[in-house]
C-alpha cells in the first residue's frame, strides 16, 4: 500500500498528487491553530523545506484560499475557503446588475432581463420595460423554458448540467423553439463558441432575443441578461444579430460579473 | 460649446462618487470611493472632509477613465451632496479646524432645545420655513464654535469659512486657498436654519440669536449657475450647479411642476413633492425647503418627509446583528416567510423625523415570540422603511391637500423588489423607478448642463424620462389598516426613551 513513500502527514496512496495533499495539509494545519503562522513554522510542522511551503502558500493565497497578513506576513484561512459552498445570491446579482441592465435598455431601445437557472426553467429576477412609456408589466419571478429561450441556452451552456439535457421535456412554443436534444445541443455549442446565444421564436413567434453570461468564479453562469423585443428589432434579416448588439449585451454582462467580486 | 458630456459629483454619506452622462441623460461612467464613517462617541457620526476632498480627486479622473474619456469631453460638472453635514474649515490653509460633523449627529440637541425654549423659536420657522432641530446645519456651527478653542475669535476675523459639502468642494475645486469660490447653493442653504426662505439671503436675526458671525458664510446662490471653473480634478470645466442631494433627485427625476413627487431610498429616505411658487406650512412635521432656484426666476417650493433611517436598517442588520453577508441578501431571506409574524422594528436609532419629530425616541423590535425567526426580522426590517414611508405620505397629503396618485422612487433600496411592492402596497398607489436610478447625480447634471447650454430647458430634460419598472398595489384596506394600527402602537413605545430624568 505505501508504495509512494512516507511523509509527516500520513502514508501516501499510489496514484495520489503529491502537491494537493500538501496544499491540503497546509489549509488543515492553518484551520486548526487560532493565530496566523509565520511560513517558518509552517514549513517546520509540516516538515517540508521552506521554499516548498513558501510556493504552496502562495498559491492558495493567489486562489483566495490563504490570507496573508501584510503587516506581518503571517498566514491565516482565507475568505474564499468560507465563499466556496455558497451560491451567489439572485438578489444580489440583480442589485449589481441594475446600472448595467438600465444602460443596455437605454442604449439599445429593448426591454432587459436577467435569469437564474430553476430546474429545467429559466427564473427571471429582474426585468428592465423597453424605454418607449408603453404600459407593461413587471415580469420578476416568471418561470420560462430554459430549451426555449435565449437566457435558457446561455445557462445551460455555461453550467455543468450535460446530463440534465436528457431530462428536459422539449415542448415546442412556437417555429423556433428547438424541439430535438441534437438541435438543442448545437445551439448551446455555438453559444459556446461565439460567447452569447440568440433565439429567434423560441417563446412567442415575431419575439427574439439575445443573451450573454453572468459568470462567475471558473466560468460557471450564475446568471443571464437578455435584450427582448420584435425580431426586426433584435435581428437582421439575415438571422444575424443588429450590428454591436452582441458586444452590447456581453459587455453589460461582464461589467455584471466583475462586481460580483465584491461582496458588499 | 465643447464637450460631449457633462458629469456629476455625487458626495454621500458613505461615498464620493463621480458619474458622466450624455445628452440622452444615459450614464455612461461611474467611479466611486467610500470614507470612514467615524462615531467617537454615542449619538456623534463625523467625516473627515480632507479624505471626502481627496476621494473627489481621485474619483473624478477615475470616471474619465473608465470611458475612455478626456477633460476635454466635459462640458460641465455639477455637484449633489449629503445635506446639513457641517465642516469649518481655514481659508489660508484650506484645513478643516475640526472634523465635519454629519447629519445623523445628534450632539447640538441641548443647542436646539435652548432655542426651543427661547423667545424666538417661532421667528426660525417663520424666516426658514423650517423649526429648530439638531437636523440642520447652524446649530452643528453653534456648537463648533462653542467647543473648538478660539473658533468664535477667528470666526468674526474672517480667517475661517463655514460650508456644507457642496461649498467645501467648490472652494477646493475652483483652488482652495489660492482663489478659491466660496458659495452655496439656495437648496444646501435652506437647510441651515439661517436662510431667510423668501428671499434667498441670510438673515441677520438669526444669525445674531446664535451668535454666528457672517464672516464665515458662504454667498447663496442660484442652483443652475456657473460657479467658477475648476483649477484641479477637472482643469478648466466650470462647475455649473450644486444641489442638496434631496432636491438634486426631486430635479433629476424631473419633478419640475406643482404636486409631482419623489421618494429617494438610501441610508435615510426624503420624500419631497413640489409645491410651485408657494410654501406649504405644515402641522404634520413635513419641512419647507426650496426645490430649486433658476437665475431670474422666482424659487421653487417643496414639502418634504425625511425617514433618517432606511437602508441604514439593513446595514445594521447586515453588519452589527451579521444576519446576511450583503445588503441584497435580505430580500432571500425576507422571502422565505409570507409575514412578519407579528414583530415590528421602529429604527428610531438617532429619534424620529417626520411626522414625529422626537428626539428622544429610541429603536425598538416589538412582538417578539418564539415564533419569530430571522427572517420574520429581516421582512420587520423591509417594513419599517415602507410604514415610515406612508406616515410621510399621510402627513404629505394632508399638508398639501394634493394626494398622491404615484411615487417616482430612486435610490440603492429601489432593487428590492419586495420593499417596493411593500411600498406600493401600503401606499396604496403604484410605485413607478426611472430608467436612469441615479437621480440624485442626473439632477446635478441637470444643473450643469443647462448652466452651460449643453440641454436647453427643462422641457427638453422632461424628455429623457423613461419608466423601467412599476409595482402596483396588492394590499387588501382590511390588511392595510391593521398593519398600519399595528405600526402606530409600535412607533408609541419608541417615545421619549432617552429622555433625560
Amino acid at each position: 500500500m505505501a508504495r509512494g513513500g512516507r511523509s509527516t502527514y500520513g502514508q501516501r496512496v499510489p496514484g495520489t498528487i503529491q502537491s494537493i495533499e500538501r496544499a491540503a495539509a497546509v489549509l488543515h494545519l492553518l484551520g486548526a491553530v487560532p493565530d496566523p503562522v509565520p511560513l517558518g513554522e509552517l514549513a517546520r510542522m509540516l516538515d517540508l523545506p521552506k521554499t516548498t511551503a513558501h510556493g504552496i502558500v502562495r498559491t492558495l493565497c493567489d486562489v483566495g484560499f490563504v490570507d496573508q497578513d501584510p503587516d506581518t506576513g503571517r498566514y491565516s484561512l482565507g475568505s474564499g475557503l468560507a465563499t466556496l459552498g455558497q451560491h451567489v445570491d439572485p438578489h444580489l446579482i440583480r442589485s449589481r446588475a441594475t446600472n448595467w441592465a438600465d444602460g443596455l435598455a437605454a442604449r439599445t431601445g429593448l426591454e432587459v432581463q436577467l435569469a437564474v437557472l430553476r430546474g429545467p426553467s429559466v427564473e427571471l429576477i429582474a426585468h428592465v420595460f423597453r424605454p418607449d412609456g408603453s404600459p407593461q408589466r413587471l415580469r420578476v419571478g416568471e418561470l420560462q423554458p430554459a430549451h426555449a429561450t435565449a437566457l435558457g441556452h446561455v445557462l445551460l451552456a455555461w453550467s455543468p448540467v450535460a446530463t440534465r439535457l436528457h431530462d428536459l421535456v422539449l415542448t415546442s412554443y412556437a417555429p423556433g423553439t428547438p424541439t430535438t436534444a441534437t438541435t438543442l445541443a448545437r445551439a448551446l455549442q455555438r453559444a459556446r463558441r461565439q460567447g452569447w446565444a440568440s433565439l429567434d421564436a423560441g417563446v412567442l413567434p415575431g419575439t427574439a432575443a439575445l443573451a450573454a453570461p453572468i459568470c462567475h468564479r471558473v466560468g460557471v453562469g450564475v446568471g443571464a441578461m437578455a435584450v427582448v423585443g420584435p425580431r426586426d428589432q433584435v435581428l437582421q434579416a439575415s438571422g444575424e444579430p443588429h450590428e454591436g448588439l452582441a458586444e452590447q449585451v456581453v459587455a453589460a454582462a461582464q461589467a455584471t460579473a466583475s462586481t460580483l467580486q465584491d461582496r458588499l | 460649446m465643447k464637450g460631449r458630456y457633462v458629469a456629476a459629483i455625487d458626495q454621500g454619506t458613505t461615498s464620493t462618487r463621480c458619474l458622466v452622462f450624455d445628452h440622452a441623460g444615459r450614464m455612461v461612467s461611474v467611479a466611486q470611493h467610500e470614507h470612514s464613517q467615524l462615531f467617537p462617541e454615542p449619538g456623534w457620526a463625523e467625516h473627515d472632509a480632507t479624505e471626502i476632498w481627496a476621494n473627489t480627486l481621485r474619483v473624478l479622473p477615475e470616471a474619465l477613465a473608465v470611458a475612455g474619456l478626456d477633460v476635454s469631453d466635459i462640458a460641465g460638472v455639477g455637484i449633489a451632496n449629503q445635506r446639513e453635514t457641517t465642516v469649518v474649515w481655514d481659508r489660508a490653509t484650506g484645513r478643516p479646524v475640526a472634523p465635519a460633523i454629519t447629519w445623523q449627529d445628534t450632539r447640538s440637541r441641548e443647542i436646539v432645545a435652548q432655542l426651543d425654549d427661547g423667545p424666538h423659536a417661532s421667528l426660525f420657522e417663520e424666516v426658514c420655513g423650517i423649526a429648530p432641530a439638531g437636523y440642520f446645519a447652524a446649530p452643528r456651527l453653534r456648537w463648533l464654535l462653542d467647543h473648538v478653542p478660539g473658533l468664535q475669535r477667528r470666526a468674526r476675523t474672517g480667517e475661517l469659512a463655514f460650508g456644507t459639502m457642496e461649498t467645501w468642494l467648490i472652494w477646493n475645486l475652483t483652488g482652495g486657498p489660492d482663489g478659491g469660490v466660496h458659495v452655496t447653493d439656495a437648496t444646501n442653504a435652506s437647510r441651515t436654519m439661517l436662510m431667510d426662505i423668501r428671499s434667498l439671503s441670510w438673515d441677520q436675526r438669526l444669525l445674531d440669536l446664535l451668535d454666528i458671525p457672517s464672516e464665515l458664510l458662504p454667498e447663496i446662490r442660484p442652483n443652475v449657475e456657473v460657479y467658477g471653473t475648476c483649477a484641479v480634478g477637472l482643469p478648466g470645466v466650470p462647475i455649473g450647479g450644486a444641489f442638496g442631494d434631496q432636491q438634486a433627485a426631486l430635479f433629476g427625476q424631473t419633478c419640475f411642476s406643482a404636486g409631482e413627487a419623489k421618494c429617494t431610498y438610501g441610508t435615510g429616505a426624503f420624500l419631497l413633492m413640489n409645491t410651485g411658487e408657494s410654501l406649504t406650512p405644515s402641522s404634520r412635521g413635513l419641512l419647507s425647503t426650496v426645490a430649486y432656484s433658476l437665475p431670474g426666476a422666482a424659487p421653487q417650493y417643496a414639502a418634504e418627509g425625511s425617514i433618517a433611517v432606511a437602508g441604514a436598517l439593513v446595514q445594521w442588520f447586515r453588519d452589527a446583528l451579521e444576519m446576511i453577508s450583503s445588503a441584497p441578501e435580505i430580500e432571500t431571506l425576507a422571502r422565505r416567510v409570507e409575514d412578519n409574524g407579528g414583530c415590528y422594528i421602529v429604527p428610531a436609532f438617532a429619534g424620529l423625523f417626520t411626522p414625529h419629530w422626537q428626539p428622544d425616541a429610541r429603536g425598538v423590535m416589538v412582538g417578539l415570540t418564539s415564533y419569530v425567526t430571522r427572517a420574520h426580522l429581516a421582512r420587520a426590517v423591509l417594513e419599517a422603511t415602507a410604514w415610515q414611508s406612508c406616515e410621510v405620505v399621510e402627513a404629505m397629503n394632508a399638508d398639501t391637500g394634493t394626494a398622491l396618485t404615484t411615487v417616482r422612487v430612486d435610490g440603492g433600496m429601489t432593487s428590492n423588489h419586495l420593499l417596493m411592492q411593500m411600498v406600493a402596497d401600503v401606499l396604496a398607489v403604484p410605485v413607478e423607478r426611472p430608467l436612469v436610478s441615479e437621480s440624485v447625480s442626473l439632477g446635478a447634471a441637470y444643473a450643469a448642463g443647462l448652466a452651460v447650454g449643453y440641454w436647453p430647458d427643462l422641457e427638453g430634460l422632461r424628455a429623457n424620462w423613461r419608466r423601467a419598472a412599476v409595482w402596483e398595489p396588492g394590499m387588501s384596506d382590511a390588511t392595510r389598516r391593521r398593519g398600519r394600527a399595528e405600526w402606530a402602537r409600535a412607533v408609541e413605545s419608541t417615545l421619549r426613551w432617552a429622555e433625560q430624568p
